[in-house]
């Protein structure tokens, strides 16, 4: 194996376009080198992202965020901006690990490590993140709902990878949030993800939804269909109870020791709808906020 | 494989080595510099043996390469206490008993040492969450947390003390 730490993204490229064996992209390397050592991959190159300084930055464009790829949790966790406009993305990307993941795991690389239960995927997806996808030809942004196919599968091509993650401005009123079941408080894999993004308008109408599902099927699931429920309501009971069976409806979990296909489909449902109330909770005191 | 050149700078000293480039930095610091305060426990990153800072970044030694230490600094449970002088964190588990067979200890140490360089006065639920990726199989938890928790208060105690 190589080991090579290219200092710009141009670099990085041209040393993945050519390597002729196994090349891969080490961020904080908190499942890149948990694989290595189990002997799951050998590659004959590694390309360390991290003495690229674009890709160390969060850098404001358009309203929104662009976060490189070589931010850890750890550092989003102490950007308050971007906190306070996108608290669902930053609190699933803190739930990645211990504080010590923390200090090394990064969204691109939970996001191209493509597990169905990846922790800040649903949230990103929610948030309707797009990924700057940087290679030997020119640039290109895809959805993040659109970077995986199913398990350890990206749509990445040979020799590209993600440059930056970037989350959109946001409207007044906006707010999203994610939670996930799992047996104990930290340190596990999610059982079942849920995150939603919401917009409400000034009557407190619900304008503009999004739920993701994570760890209920092969890849991260967008649920448009529960999300249409919410759009134009005010979350009362009734909506929400709708929303709910809606999302245990779109989960097409599997049975395994960590949970029947029954209890998801349930959580899915439970956890979409308290993500819901607590996202719209946030969109109104960003209001709040705005007003002063 | 060719070996990698590194220059860094462990505990404040500059260090120089070569390594393979799939050597772990847990590797690195236990087989080829003998500093072996740093623990193996899983070699997987889930039981936090291995804490180390890089750049005063608190991480799992056995998930970084060796490589990367290159013009980083790095610290481990060797630099914590000044010659003969323990860190009021290590009095403190003395005091209070906060290990047994011992094997966690520096990882709980240098992660505890991180926490209260960021966050001086923790409450006990945050002293947990930030140890939660630190296992330890023989104290119970519980003594550990009292011994964090009673050199956040000594520690507060003497910078008002200074102060004043
Ligand atoms: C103890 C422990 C606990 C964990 N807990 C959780 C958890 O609770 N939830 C969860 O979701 N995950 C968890 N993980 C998994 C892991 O920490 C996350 O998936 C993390 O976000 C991976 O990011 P990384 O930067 O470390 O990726 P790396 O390990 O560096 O990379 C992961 C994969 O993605 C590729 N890659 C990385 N960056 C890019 C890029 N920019 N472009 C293209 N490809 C890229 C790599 O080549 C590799 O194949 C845990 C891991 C450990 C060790
Ligand atoms: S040895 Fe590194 S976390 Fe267990
Ligand atoms: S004292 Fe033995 S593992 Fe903690």
């Amino acid at each position: 194996m190589r080991y090579e730490a290219p200092t710009s993204v141009s670099e990085a490229a041209k040393l993945l376009a050519k390597e002729k064996g196994l090349a891969r992209i080490l961020a904080g390397g908190t499942d890149l080198i948990v694989q290595m050592k189990s002997g799951m991959i050998e590659p004959d190159l590694v390309v360390d992202i991290k003495r690229i300084d674009a890709l160390k930055r969060i850098k404001k464009e358009k309203g929104g965020f662009r976060v490189g790829a070589a931010v850890s949790g750890a550092e989003m966790e102490e950007h308050e901006e971007l906190c306070a406009l996108w608290p669902g993305v930053v609190e699933a990307t803190n739930l990645i690990g211990s504080t010590q993941v923390q200090g090394r795991a990064t969204m691109a690389g939970n996001l191209c490590n493509a597990s169905p239960a990846a922790d800040c995927v649903p949230a990103l997806v929610a948030a309707d993140a797009v990924a700057r996808v940087v290679g030997p030809k020119k640039g290109r942004d895809v959805p993040v709902i659109k970077m995986t196919t199913g398990p350890g599968k990206t749509t990445l091509k040979r020799g590209e990878f993600v440059e930056s993650i970037f989350l959109p401005s946001r409207k007044k009123r906006s707010g999203d949030a994610y939670l996930r079941f799992i047996p104990r408080t930290e340190m596990d894999i999610a059982v079942v993800g849920a995150g939603v993004s919401l917009t409400l308008d000034k009557n407190g109408k619900c304008s503009d939804a999004r739920l993701s599902l994570g760890a209920v099927a092969a890849k991260v699931l967008l649920v448009e269909r529960a999300a249409k429920i919410l759009i134009g309501s005010n979350l009362d009971e009734e909506t929400l109870e709708k929303f709910a069976a809606a999302a245990s409806a779109a989960a097409k979990p599997i049975d395994d020791k960590r949970g029947t296909v029954d209890f998801r489909k349930k959580v899915s449902g439970v956890l979409a709808r308290r993500a819901a109330i607590i996202a719209a909770e946030r969109a109104m005191t960003t209001e709040k906020k705005g007003k002063k | 494989m060719s070996q990698i050149h590194v220059s860094t700078t462990i505990n404040g000293d500059p260090v120089e080595y070569l390594c393979e480039p799939d050597d772990t930095l847990l590797d690195v610091l236990r087989d080829r510099l003998s500093l072996t305060g740093t623990k193996e426990g899983c070699g997987s990153g889930d039981c936090g043996a291995c804490s180390v800072t890089i750049d005063g970044r608190l991480v799992c030694a056995c998930l970084a390469l060796g490589a990367e230490a290159d013009g980083r600094k790095i610290d481990t449970i060797e630099g914590m206490a000044e010659g003969e002088k323990l860190h009021p964190l290590q009095e403190k588990f003395l005091e209070h008993a906060a290990l047994q067979c011992g094997v966690c200890t520096p990882g709980f140490l240098v992660a505890a040492k991180s926490l209260l360089e960021k966050n001086p006065s923790p409450t006990e639920t945050e002293i947990r969450y930030w140890l939660a990726g630190n296992l330890c199989r023989c104290t119970g938890y519980d003594k550990i947390i009292r011994a964090v928790m009673d050199t956040a208060k000594e520690m507060k105690g003497k910078r008002k003390g200074k102060k004043s």
